[in-house]
């Protein structure tokens, strides 16, 4: 298993070197006038996590938005897979941080609700979100519907339908943000077995910094007003250890000591 | 709404629609629709005739009366059904009913109880708008956060310092949206009141006019009224916004 | 052990009817039936036919009036709601209509229209079509709006957004506009029979209190009230039922 994780890993950081998927260059966006961004390049190499961390305010949220497509930036291009964004599109997808379940329908129809935008047949597309409820774990829960699931089990159908219509770039904006301190622990260990076993690239948005360690290849550190990244983080090391002691590990204190003292003059 | 980079007050299509009845009516398309400018020349002139004084007085009254019988009851009430929990399962059902009773129908009750005068529309407003400000009390009470309660008992409050002092402020917002929306129908219940009972007020001078087919007159007193109510109507929502600030935040 | 709140009710129905009873004894005026009185009358006019026929009277205009104001009212609350040009010619139409007292504009409907059917079925269009236009626009505009992105991150075509997404979000505050309007309806059905031309159950109320039978009519308004009442609450069981996880299901809960 050691041996197997260490293989992936190597192969992925070799070619990270040069496979960029997703690019962000020069990217401002303006709120009458407000900046929320401020001339912001960032780059996000294939097949890896990386983090956008921050404090609260400092536009982590408005640049995946502008990378969904879901904002125009004033001005700037974002780039994936050297295609200009414009819009949404089939190539990304994303996780919401209260989840955007439809209430009125049941976990199928919301996992496949992706598939079913896209005009997927209802039995093929049914067939494919049957496979990602029994891989995010919920198997049995096909007909249930949102109000009657935890919160955990609520994200877990916003990531299937997120995986079910197979992008190549996830979007997660604070994904753990609304689920218990447990859940969230496990939810982060499924993370960091999914970045492993899927070749997907991972843009994650969080205000945790333990968090953001745990499970990134790479750390964007966002600082607010206007917002600009002030550095990149890469825990490469701990990407080799047990997902099970990486919390001990004297590197992965180090990183969230020495980012916690880059943080702490931005904290209200 | 933006026009080439401009606000539009909220409000402003209401002067195209005016324009647009101007419109009608310079056309003569209906002898029921007179322009909107004479319907306000006329406005200035009933402005001083006795008739249209004496209903706006007699209107005010009766819609005050109704409204002061309504709180001072209702308010009341509500707090107690709040806290009681006995006297809330043996009213609630009963406020339930009259909310969404079409309390139009009490009236003729109310005219062979009460007489055809100022008292049967007196009670028809507070009809009106009793129930939803009692509900609203109740429901304001009920809202009160423990923690809240627990707190001024902590730091030694009397019963009537808790109550002065974190109730009632508690549950205002709840109490000032029942206010409101206890006027507006207040309003409703003023007019049907008088309609039917049509001795007084404006609904005697709607029987005087449209006897006489004096339309534009007949808008006159409508534009009048509609404005009032609207006017009521806002600025009880001006003075909820004020008090509704920590309503969210608790 | 017979249920608490049901005991309570029954208990509170018995004192109201029995203040009723005993107040109709003393008499506390002479145009004052006692309970029982009432709804013997009740029972009269129940099978000899005359309220049922008054019910099918009085029930047409209001069953026209409020499928017009559904139809309507939710068209243009929809579009109300979606375009901000809509928004802003008509939003303050209704605004003013919610607020102001649209029962003053009977005696002028009655001159236009005359007295019959037409009129009454305007007056509960004009009580029940502001209420319904309201609360769908609004419940278009209060669509939460990361289920409006998680649409459009999936390529949702705007039309799509709507039928899938606003219109289903939006549904339960439709249904209680819907709920809401025909509670106005029926103050707006017999304010016309009580107003314009006694017809249906009006006409009992009219006709009893010109022959000084006061035990029917109060027996007519009690059954207006309670088929008024009973009907509402029908709607919101039905309404608690088709949305019951509807408005739940989100991050907060």
């Amino acid at each position: 298993m050691d041996m197997l994780q260490t293989n992936v890993q190597t192969e992925i950081t070799t070619a990270a070197q040069a496979d960029i998927a997703v690019s962000v260059s020069n990217v401002s966006k303006n709120y009458g006038d407000v900046e929320a961004l401020r001339d912001l390049s960032l780059e996000f190499p294939r097949g890896q996590l990386t983090s956008l961390l921050g404090p609260s305010g400092c536009g982590k949220t408005t640049l995946l938005k502008i990378i969904a497509g879901l904002l125009d930036p004033t001005s700037g291009d974002v780039l994936v897979d050297g295609k200009a964004v414009t819009g949404p599109g089939p190539d990304r997808a994303f996780v919401f941080q209260d989840f955007a379940l439809l209430p009125w329908a049941s976990v199928m129809r919301n996992v496949a609700f992706g598939l079913e935008l896209r005009g997927v047949a209802k039995s093929e597309r049914e067939a494919i979100a049957e496979k990602y409820i029994a891989n995010v774990g919920l198997s049995g829960f096909e007909k249930s519907y949102p109000h009657e699931l935890s919160g955990g089990m609520r994200q877990r159908v916003g990531l299937a339908r997120a995986l079910s219509v197979d992008a190549d770039v996830l979007l997660m904006d604070e994904p753990f943000s609304a689920v218990d301190e447990q859940t969230r622990r496990k939810f982060q260990e499924d993370l960091l077995s999914l970045v492993a076993n899927e070749n997907k690239t991972f843009i994650f948005v969080t205000h945790s910094i333990e968090e953001a360690v745990y499970v990134s290849d790479q750390i964007a550190i966002l600082l607010p007003r206007p917002s600009r990244v002030s550095d990149i983080i890469r825990p490469t090391g701990l990407r080799e250890k047990d997902m099970l002691t990486i919390r001990r590990d004297p590197e992965y204190l180090d990183i969230v000591d020495e980012i916690w003292a880059s943080l702490r003059s931005y904290v209200e | 709404m933006k026009l080439f980079g401009v606000r539009l007050p909220a409000m402003s299509s209401l002067l195209i629609w005016g324009l647009l009845w101007e419109l009608i009516g310079r056309a003569e398309f209906s002898f029921f629709v007179p322009p909107l400018s004479q319907v306000f020349s006329t406005l200035f002139e009933i402005f001083g005739t006795k008739a249209f004084q004496s209903a706006l007085y007699e209107t005010a009254y009766a819609f005050i009366s109704g409204v002061f019988f309504a709180i001072v009851i209702g308010i009341p009430t509500g707090i107690f059904m709040g806290k009681n929990r006995l006297l809330d399962e043996l009213l609630l059902p009963w406020v339930n009913i009259f909310l969404s009773a079409p309390l139009t129908a009490l009236v003729p009750v109310l005219m062979v109880l009460f007489g055809f005068g100022m008292k049967s529309i007196i009670i028809t407003t507070t009809l009106f708008a009793i129930w939803i400000i009692i509900l609203n009390a109740r429901a304001g009470v009920l809202q009160i956060n423990r923690s809240l309660v627990e707190m001024a008992t902590s730091f030694g409050a009397s019963p009537w310092d808790a109550f002065t002092k974190v109730y009632v402020w508690a549950a205002l917002p709840e109490i000032l949206g029942g206010v409101r929306i206890g006027v507006i129908r207040a309003v409703k219940g003023v007019i049907i009141g008088q309609l039917l009972i049509s001795i007084a007020g404006f609904g005697a001078l709607f029987e005087l006019y449209s006897a006489n087919f004096l339309m534009s007159h007949f808008w006159a007193v409508l534009i009048v009224l509609f404005g009032l109510a609207f006017t009521i109507s806002e600025f009880l929502a001006y003075l909820e916004r004020r008090v509704s600030y920590y309503a969210a935040k608790r | 052990m017979l249920n608490r709140s049901l005991l309570l009710k029954f208990l509170s129905a018995f004192i109201v009817f029995g203040a009723w009873e005993i107040a109709g004894h003393i008499p506390v005026s002479y145009a004052f039936p006692t309970f029982i009185e009432s709804m013997k009358a009740l029972a009269e006019m129940t099978f000899d036919g005359r309220l049922y026929a008054a019910y099918v009277e009085t029930l047409k205009p209001l069953a026209i009036g409020i499928a017009i104001s559904a139809v309507v009212g939710i068209t243009v609350g929809l579009w109300t709601g979606l375009n901000n040009w809509f928004d802003w010619l008509f939003s303050p139409i209704f605004i003013v209509m919610q607020a102001a007292p649209l029962a003053a504009l009977i005696p002028l409907l009655v001159m236009v229209y005359g007295i019959g059917l037409t009129s009454k079925v305007f007056v509960v269009c004009i009580m029940a079509m502001p209420v319904i236009v309201l609360n769908t626009a609004g419940a278009v505009r209060n669509t939460p709006s990361s289920l409006i992105e998680m649409g459009k991150s999936f390529q949702a075509s705007r039309l799509e957004v709507v039928t899938k997404i606003i219109i289903p979000a939006a549904s339960p505050v439709i249904f209680s506009g819907l709920r809401l309007g025909i509670s106005a309806g029926f103050i707006g059905a017999i304010l016309s029979e009580l107003k314009i031309t006694p017809t249906g159950v009006g006409d009992i109320i009219t006709f009893s209190r010109s022959i000084a039978d006061y035990a029917s009519m109060y027996a007519a308004i009690f059954s207006i009230i309670v088929l008024a009442v009973l009907f509402l609450n029908l709607l919101e069981k039905i309404e608690n039922y088709l949305f019951e996880g509807n408005v739940r299901g989100y991050a907060s809960d």
